[in-house]
């Protein structure tokens, strides 16, 4: 026995198929073709990617990973969280006060220890919840332990209490209310309605450099494809049949032994950390972390970027949220600006109506019917069925 | 002999009655805003054999099962399983890992899953999520689940979607996946409902062939197919024991074709 | 006969002594006023405030209007002819005793009587002494408090007139404080003449007189500061007692608001198991058909004004039931079995609906006034009730017994409650689960319409209206459990009053943040919420 599993593959390296590979060899390529493109070819040239474009895509970037968050709970676990947004403006939180412990005397008031506002708030000390920002290790700590240990917390409460299908979505959404309401608040010591911005450097590298710029592309990337690989892992594992198994029927997975308090409360605090590590990337490559990010509209707006792409295929929400965001962004700045609106509310109907699949999970449903049915000729006609809420 | 006597004699008769069973309800009341769904429920089941429940509509079958399987809290009254645990204080997830599966009247199998997949969950296995984590698949466990697939007869769907299966198919792999649970004591909720003539009597062989290695207790409205089982009845009636027997001293009790028939 | 005799010689000797002094005060009132309306000329701060003393007490029926024209910098003289007019904002002149207009041309050295702010106080205390023995009882006791406030003491001898003839018992005891009030800044009174007066301010209780009490202890001897300490903390304790009473009050305006928003999700919820995030979009439309009423009515006939409500409330009810029908036979129909998908559906709706307005009404704040019956406030006890709040408690009462009603008495809402509690066997006996789910939602958006109506009276009306109270919808149906509309009831009006008593000590913010807390850990022990359906029927 032992040693029958020593010869098989690691628990990350199993779970690729050959979806999983194709897409990650994208990823890879993207991560590697982009900055070149930025740096290595001259602005004159037909080919060039302006470092706006660079910043622009790794901003898709880390939306993506956020997609990828929200996939694994809602996708696999049926849980719809209305507020992962606040989970990514924390992780982005974290990030921002490390960088604006790095502005130091550069700042308008050139106060070496005390952030701008707070020094405009007439603050003498450091508030005790910004201590230990100003190395990074910390931060990065805080950028994956705020979210996680909130999410936890949250979790805990609200599945034991076995709080389900929209209770639990209403509950989320008042919980990134809440914090939207606190983080405006210019006491309570995060900036305000302001939020934390003008960063000068990050690790010793000029935040706005075009190098820096491509650098922080990449590894967001990089982090997508990580969390795209780490996502995996856990969905083709036996975990994950018991995630689906709790979606399509959590009353029969309690009957079976399964302790769906725990499963729950694992995936929906990895999806949490997940969404704050893409939080953290964000806000060096946008300059700015501010309250609105705990917005619930923007949390309902990263999940319909996961249905459009398709729920329950991972690949999916990474494509969803570069679809979406493109669109946004493009219909945002011309002509068309005042019907953006129109026309998100609209996909939201659209898509819940016409293509609950979304479009990766169109794809995946067809070429199975069509191998189904050239398979078997002679059985019943098969109909997967829908993928649960 | 004296009272005080009897009175030792017949307590310890009960405790010996006690020490035979696998499930021991005593004296069990439920109530749901004021309608008495179980009204001082008392009944045993003894390890190895196989009960049919029958009773008319709203007679406490579902809701006496709701409360062995931690689904519904007792008011009063004691339910022991094994002699030693006292299901009243546990929830699903313990009442499950200590050996009670449940096949509920509206089958429900796991959709998005192939058939194997279904048994494969409910194979008896670490239940924590670390080790499901990590899990791999080995030929042994490969083999278990074959080997109950066969038993329940839809091998030849192994690699189909649970929610493509017929109604009646869907039903045996509930049973099926109740088998890979391995428990020491099942609870089958109608499971002729909805089947064919053909299928019940295959479900009744089934039925038949577990009890060679488990207990189980059969919830039926269907006469036939409790006839077929051949087993002891007991009847329950407005959430008590009304009469218990063979099918045939039952349906032959005055008061039973009374409350089922009507006057 | 002798007692009789007596009495009448009484009566006569009373009628005489009260008529000498009008005889001579009618005397005096010619004579003083020229004299004071001749020290107004002087252009001289002392001898115009000894002016203003001199015209109050003239008793002249013009003194009010002549100081109200000086404190509005209406009132001009002539240095040379030493006389005074009152100069309208055309720039004519009247006369000041007779008020008629003054023809020809006016005098060159024109100039207006100048006041500063002491004299501002000696006017305003003047004008107070004249309106104390007014034949209104009402402008009687708003004298009463204006001498209370600036405790005049040149007030006290037309405030022991007044005292002594007064009637009303409201008005004695305003004009008894404006007393004591003038007693405690007087130099020279005993002891036992301001003890009086301390108790008489610490009944009247409200924070003026805390305000006048609180420097006695200082400057006052032992006895009396004891006596002035004792009543401050006694007004304090009322006070605060008063203040508690205020935020119920603001607890149950704001629960009868929640009430409004809240119950027509909560019928939605149970019938159906939708939640609709476009549900504050209902109201909202129902906020902007009260605006498209009243600019109707405006532009066509101002003077129906009133009864804009009237027409709104109904008018609301349909168009936003109408439009609740509409997106239930679009779209939630065909996503039925699926409610988190609905969710998504509908926050899309919300959106939309969002956009339409802005685009049509713009985004900013549109006017909605208060018809006349809720303009206003009244005070009760230590509290101001304001009428406008009033009848929104009152009408979401009756909106919520009509509601019971409808449910209770009638068949659609037999079927209503028979669909809420199981689904498949309402069908299955007959009723068309279809049609009971667009009238459902249709009855769910045209309440929230009519709490748009309510909403429009209390806070602005912008394309954004809805947003704020949809969270605020969406505990209360958490926390008061659904397939009951008293669980709505209950949940409003504690999330309302738990909302208000937290707000003073913790702030908006975090009293929010706090009961969102607390309704997580309630939902521990009820997860279903305050009043949930029991039963086997209910699942998820």
């Amino acid at each position: 026995m032992g040693a029958v599993l020593e010869a098989r593959p690691h628990l990350l390296i199993r779970s690729l198929d050959r979806g999983s590979t194709l897409f990650l060899a994208a990823m890879a390529a993207i991560a590697i073709v982009v900055p070149v493109l930025n740096l290595a070819i001259p602005s004159a040239s037909a080919f060039h990617l302006s470092t706006y474009l660079v910043a622009l895509f790794g901003k898709y970037a880390c939306y993506a990973l956020l997609a990828l968050s929200i996939d694994l709970i809602w996708g696999f676990c049926g849980i719809l969280s209305l507020g992962h947004g606040a989970f990514f403006a924390l992780g982005g939180y974290a990030m921002g006060m490390y960088l604006m412990r790095q502005i130091g005397t550069r700042g308008v008031y050139a106060n070496p220890i005390l952030p701008d506002f707070m020094v405009f708030l007439n603050w003498k000390e450091l508030p005790v919840a910004w201590y230990g920002f100003q190395h990074f290790p910390y931060a990065l700590l805080m950028v994956v332990l705020v979210p996680g240990v909130l999410a936890f917390v949250f979790g805990w409460f609200a599945f034991r209490s076995r709080v389900t299908g929209v209770y639990l979505s209403i509950i989320t959404q008042a919980l990134t209310y809440a914090l939207m309401l606190g983080f405006f608040r210019n006491n309570f010591g995060f900036g305000g309605n302001n939020g934390l911005t003008d960063f000068k450097d990050i690790l010793g590298f000029d935040v706005q450099a075009e190098t820096t710029r491509a650098a922080l592309f990449s590894i967001s990337c990089l982090a997508v494809m990580l969390g795209f690989v780490v996502c995996r892992a856990v969905v083709a594992s036996k975990l994950g049949k018991v995630l689906v198994a709790i979606r399509d029927a959590e009353t029969r997975t309690r009957f079976l032994g399964y302790r769906v308090e725990s499963y729950k409360l694992f995936v929906f605090t990895l999806s949490a950390c997940m969404a704050g590590i893409a939080g953290a990337l964000y806000v060096p490559q946008v300059g700015i972390i501010n309250p609105s990010e705990f917005a619930p509209g923007n949390s309902i707006e990263a999940v319909i970027w996961v249905a459009v792409g398709g729920r329950g295929t991972l690949t999916g929400a990474v494509i969803g949220a570069v679809l979406v965001n493109y669109a946004k962004t493009y219909f945002t700045s011309g002509i068309l600006a005042p019907y953006w609106l129109y026309m998100l509310g609209g996909l939201f109907i659209a898509v819940t109506l016409l293509l609950p699949r979304g479009i990766v999970g169109s794809l995946h449903h067809w070429t199975a019917l069509r191998r189904d049915r050239a398979s078997a000729a002679a059985e019943d006609g098969v109909t997967e069925p829908l993928p649960a809420e | 002999m004296k009272l005080q006597e009897r009175l030792a004699k017949r307590e310890q008769e009960a405790m010996e009655a006690f020490e035979r069973t696998l499930l021991f309800i005593e004296n069990v009341t439920v109530s749901f805003d004021g309608f008495r769904a179980l009204n001082n429920l008392s009944f045993t089941i003894e390890p190895g054999e196989m009960r049919a429940i029958i009773g008319p509509n709203g007679a406490g079958k579902t809701t006496m099962m709701d409360v062995v399987t931690g689904k519904t809290r007792p008011d009063t009254g004691s339910v022991i399983f094994d002699q030693r645990y006292d299901l009243a204080r546990l929830d699903e997830t313990q009442i499950a890992l200590l050996g009670i599966g449940r096949k509920f009247q509206k089958p429900t199998v796991f959709d998005s899953h192939t058939v194997f997949d279904n048994i494969e969950l409910a194979l008896k296995a670490d239940r924590r999520a670390r080790a499901t984590l990590l899990w791999q698949r080995s030929d042994a466990e490969e083999h278990s689940v074959d080997a109950i697939l066969k038993t329940v007869r839809l091998f030849a769907m192994r690699d189909r979607l649970a929610g493509s299966l017929s109604h009646g198919q869907k039903q045996w792999l509930e049973i099926g996946m109740l088998l890979a649970q391995d428990p020491k004591l099942l609870l089958v909720d109608e499971p002729a409902a909805g089947m064919t003539d053909a299928e019940t009597r295959q479900t009744a062989e089934l039925l038949k062939e577990i009890n060679r290695e488990h207990t189980v207790v059969v919830v039926e409205h269907d006469m036939t197919f409790v006839r077929e089982l051949g087993v002891k009845v007991t009847c329950l009636h407005e959430g008590a024991v009304l009469a218990e027997g063979t099918i045939d001293e039952v349906s032959s009790n005055e008061r039973v074709v009374e409350v089922y028939l009507g006057r | 006969m002798r007692f009789g005799r007596a009495c009448l010689a009484a009566l006569l000797l009373a009628l005489v002594l009260a008529l000498v002094p009008c005889l001579g005060l009618a005397s005096a009132r010619a004579a003083t006023l020229d004299e004071a309306l001749i020290s107004l000329t002087a252009d001289d701060f002392d001898q115009t405030e000894a002016g203003i003393n001199a015209i109050a007490a003239s008793g002249s029926p013009r003194a009010e209007i002549i100081l109200r024209a000086l404190q509005g910098g209406q009132l001009v003289f002539s240095a040379a002819q030493k006389k005074v007019y009152i100069q309208d904002d055309a720039g004519k002149l009247f006369d000041v005793v007779t008020g008629a207009p003054i023809g020809g041309a006016p005098p060159d050295d024109l100039d207006t009587v100048r006041i500063n702010n002491r004299l501002r106080g000696t006017i305003d205390a003047a004008l107070g002494t004249l309106t104390l023995l007014s034949g209104n009882p009402a402008t009687r006791y708003a004298a009463a408090q204006a001498v209370f406030k600036s405790h005049e003491a040149s007030a006290l001898p037309t405030l022991d007139k007044a005292i002594a003839r007064e009637t009303d018992a409201g008005v004695k005891r305003a004009l008894e404080q404006a007393r004591a009030a003038i007693v405690l800044n007087t130099p020279g009174v005993t002891d036992a003449q301001k003890l009086d007066a301390i108790a008489i301010i610490r009944d009247r209780g409200d924070q003026d007189a805390l305000g006048l009490l609180s420097d006695i202890p200082k400057r006052e001897s032992p006895a009396v500061a004891k006596a002035a300490t004792a009543a401050i903390a006694a007004i304090q304790t009322r006070l605060a007692e008063w203040d508690t009473v205020q935020n119920a009050w603001y607890g149950i305006s704001l629960g009868s608001v929640l009430l409004l928003a809240a119950i027509g999700l909560a019928i939605t919820f149970g019938v159906m198991g939708v939640i609709n995030m476009a549900h504050g979009e209902m109201v909202m439309l129902g906020a902007y058909v009260t605006y498209v009423v009243q600019d109707v009515i405006r532009a066509n006939d101002p003077a129906l004004l009133d009864y804009s409500l009237a027409v709104a409330i109904p008018l609301a009810f349909l168009f936003s039931g109408g439009v609740g029908i509409l997106i239930e036979r679009s779209i939630i129909r065909f996503l039925y079995g699926r409610p988190l998908e609905t969710l998504l559906a509908t926050w899309g709706l919300s959106l939309v609906l969002q956009q339409a307005v802005r685009t049509v009404f713009g985004p900013t704040n549109r006017q909605v006034s208060n018809p006349s019956f809720m303009s206003g406030a009244f005070d009760l006890g230590g509290i101001t009730i304001t009428y406008n709040r009033l009848w929104i408690i009152c009408f979401a009462l009756a909106v919520f017994v009509a509601l019971i009603g409808l449910l209770r008495f009638t068949r659609l809402g037999l079927e209503m409650r028979a669909v809420t509690q199981n689904r498949a066997m309402a069908a299955s006996m007959g009723i068309r689960t279809s049609r009971i789910d667009a009238l459902t939602f249709g009855l769910g958006s045209g309440i929230a319409g009519m709490a748009g109506v309510a909403l429009s009276q209390i806070d602005n009306v912008s394309p954004n209206l809805g947003q704020g109270y949809i969270i605020d919808s969406f505990m209360v149906v958490v926390f008061g459990g659904v397939g009951n509309l008293w669980g709505t009831f209950v949940g409003s009006f504690v999330l309302g009053v738990a909302n208000k008593f937290l707000e003073p000590y913790a702030g908006a913010v975090l009293g929010k943040i706090t009961i969102l807390v607390l309704i997580i850990l309630f939902i521990q022990k009820r997860p279903r919420g305050l009043f949930a359906l029991k039963g086997r029927a209910v699942e998820a």
